[in-house]
């Protein structure tokens, strides 16, 4: 064998977010079961200890995410993961971390809410995630990976981004990404120009300026300063830190767009309707924040038709109306979660042909 | 001879040092000063032992002591 | 002529916003006592909470993580757990503490993390104007117990120094007061002995001390300095719960 051969390992989503945290040089995870992402509190529980970093089950949601506030403010590189219902109890916890500038990776292994739910595949918490879930108006970066692959590359950019803009990140998957196995290639942790953490507090000696981790800001125009800062700042990942994948779009005329796991199966229906004959493209976006707008607008100057596809009853596709305004016009399908819920490939493809047929 | 000062700067009048002097040589003012604190007063080293207690009780930090 | 008593260095030289006769600020003087006693104010890292306690930052001269609403001993965990080698202490007042973060301190006290709390009982909420906290007292009048805390709606007060002293994980749990020099001096021995837990690296380390609140009790500062003495140390009485170090 080759010794430059490249090895792929069969790993479960759950499992490549915890080997990228670790490749990531991420020192400190507090999490706490639920399903369907104890995998990853389990693998990190075995494994963190080997690089020398902490593990600890807490106590709560509440308790990890504090946890990871404490941390990151200490300058470590740190994460935690949870669920819909974990995600909710750690809103407060984010926004603070959000309100003092704080980075820190938050892993949402989405699964059906409200409430205790179920434990199958959702995509019903998007706004949860890209709105601000927490009190005060900011927004976190949110990466949404559709295998098990960018299950380990995108957590590795969370760190790097979340460290780059001092704001938290968050990899967005659902119960079928995080249980499935795949093969996927351990990427090393890339090579990034990362700003030293000049602002973490340390217990500084003598002589140093204090170093203060907050949110609170009573000064006269503070507050008000803070949010136009972290207003520009959300610009600038706008302008910056965009992805997405689009696929057969060449002379497309009607464009399916979909994120996670549906953008899977949207995938293959594409490939169906192709076959038919119809005309159609797959815009996928991996930054849910910030939404490619840009990229979103720019295919509706050629593109009229859009066809949004989500397992809930319709989030993402506020945004991609916004982001095309009058240029075109989105359909939707929408499979709210709930067991059985997931689409087949022949499903979407109906609902491609449905639409098309109607366009004509 | 030992004795102390009193920040009027930091001084709230709560009296506590009043009630912690064993000579009760610490009162308050009659008159507040300018925050509306009634701060409090020494009334002079003659029998000040420098034992702190007044300070110890100051939740402040407005008594400074001094002693040989 | 020496100076014999003066600010420690721990402590900026501001005025506090603390009411007239409110305790924290002695207890935020014998906490920066210890951190120059032992010379770690340049190790040590402070985690403020929410109520009257939640300028640490404007007042200790050491770095400080502002932690939300009960939530300062997991904030401390994960300071502590990133960074072994600093001192961490979080400052909590009895709602923090004791109401919405009853889960966090139980649960990093039976971890036994390597942190110091210092716990505030003034038996009310102070920064928000006087309501119940966990530990008020039975028959004690509050905005939301305006007839009288009653024990069979409410529960009975929280005894935390005890309660803590129940887990295997904490080295040391004690009880002090303010309310007279000769408590002020016990209270200084029980806080440095606290840090020296830490600083030895002997465990988890509490101190609970009972404080007055002239303003939400409707009191003046020498009549509410009383009720320290008269009515709380009765009902939570002064002492060391545990002390596995013999320290």
């Amino acid at each position: 064998m080759s010794t430059s051969a490249i090895e792929k390992l069969f790993v479960k989503g759950n499992e490549a977010v915890g080997m990228a945290a670790l490749e990531a040089g991420c020192s400190c995870y507090f999490g706490y079961p639920i399903t369907p992402q104890s995998d990853i509190p389990e693998y990190l529980s075995r494994e963190l200890s080997k690089h020398g970093g902490t593990f600890i089950q807490a106590e709560s949601e509440i308790g990890a995410i504090n946890m990871l506030l404490g941390a990151s403010a200490a300058g470590a590189r740190a994460m935690t993961s949870s669920s819909g219902p974990g995600i909710s109890l750690k809103q407060e916890g984010i926004s603070y971390m959000a309100g003092s500038e704080l980075p820190g990776v938050i892993v949402d292994v989405m699964r059906q809410g409200p409430g205790l739910g179920g434990i199958d595949a959702s995509q019903a918490d998007y706004w949860q995630a890209t709105k601000g879930g927490g009190h005060g108006g900011y927004r976190i970066i949110v990466l949404a990976p559709n295998s098990v692959q960018e299950m380990y590359d995108l957590t590795m950019l969370a760190f790097d981004l979340s460290d780059i803009y001092r704001i938290p990140a968050m990899v967005l998957a659902d119960s079928v990404i995080g249980q499935m196995k795949e093969s996927i290639i351990a990427n090393p942790r890339p090579h990034v120009e990362l700003p030293e953490k000049s602002w973490a507090v340390r217990g500084r000696g003598d002589g140093m300026p204090q170093h203060v981790v907050k949110s609170l800001k009573l000064g006269d125009g503070e507050m008000e300063k803070h949010h136009w800062k972290m207003h520009a700042r959300y610009q600038e990942l706008a302008d910056k830190e965009c992805r997405w994948e689009e696929a057969e779009m060449a002379d497309a005329e009607l464009i399916v767009t979909a994120f996670g796991s549906t953008s899977r199966i949207a995938r293959t229906a594409v490939v169906m309707a192709r076959e038919e004959g119809i005309k159609v493209g797959l815009m996928r976006p991996v930054t849910l924040f910030p939404f490619p707008k840009k990229a979103y607008a720019s295919l509706s100057e050629r593109c009229k038709h859009f066809l949004a596809i989500e397992l809930s009853t319709g989030q993402m596709v506020d945004d991609v109306r916004l982001s095309v305004a009058r240029d075109a016009e989105v359909h939707f399908y929408g499979r709210p979660p709930g067991t059985g819920s997931l689409p087949t490939p022949e499903e979407l493809f109906e609902q491609i042909k449905k639409t098309w047929q109607a366009l004509a | 001879m030992p004795h102390i000062t009193i920040d009027e700067a930091r001084c709230k009048g709560c009296g506590l040092c009043t009630i912690a002097c064993p000579k009760t040589l610490v009162s308050l003012s009659e008159t507040p000063n300018s925050l509306g604190f009634t701060v409090a007063v020494f009334a002079g080293p003659e029998k000040c032992t420098g034992c702190a207690l007044c300070a110890e009780m100051c939740p402040d930090v407005a008594i400074s002591v001094f002693k040989e | 002529m020496k100076q014999v008593f003066s600010r420690p260095a721990s402590l900026k030289d501001v005025s506090t916003h603390f009411c007239p006769g409110c305790h924290h600020g002695s207890v935020h003087r014998l906490v920066g006592e210890a951190l120059d006693e032992f010379g770690i104010r340049g190790e040590t890292i402070g985690v403020a909470s929410v109520g009257c306690s939640v300028f640490l930052y404007g007042y200790f001269d050491v770095d400080v993580i502002e932690a939300p609403h009960g939530r300062a001993p997991a904030v401390a965990t994960g300071a502590k757990r990133a960074r072994p080698d600093r001192i961490v202490f979080t400052y909590q007042g009895d709602g923090d503490l004791a109401a919405i973060g009853m889960s966090e301190i139980i649960h990093s006290a039976n971890r036994g993390e390597d942190i110091t709390v210092i716990f505030v009982n003034n038996t009310t909420y102070g920064m928000t104007g006087g309501q119940m906290a966990p530990t008020t007292m039975p028959g004690q009048k509050t905005s939301t117990s305006p007839y009288g805390r009653d024990v069979g709606n409410d529960g009975a007060p929280f005894k935390m120094a005890e309660l803590l002293s129940n887990l295997e994980g904490v080295g040391f749990s004690a009880r002090v007061a303010l309310n007279s020099p000769k408590n002020v001096m016990q209270a200084k021995k029980m806080i440095k002995t606290a840090f020296r837990y830490q600083v030895e690296k002997k465990g988890f380390s509490f101190i609970e001390a009972l404080a007055a609140c002239p303003t939400n009790w409707g009191m003046n500062p020498l009549d509410a300095n009383q009720r320290v003495g008269e009515e709380m140390i009765p009902y939570f009485p002064l002492g060391v719960f545990r002390n596995t170090a013999n320290l």
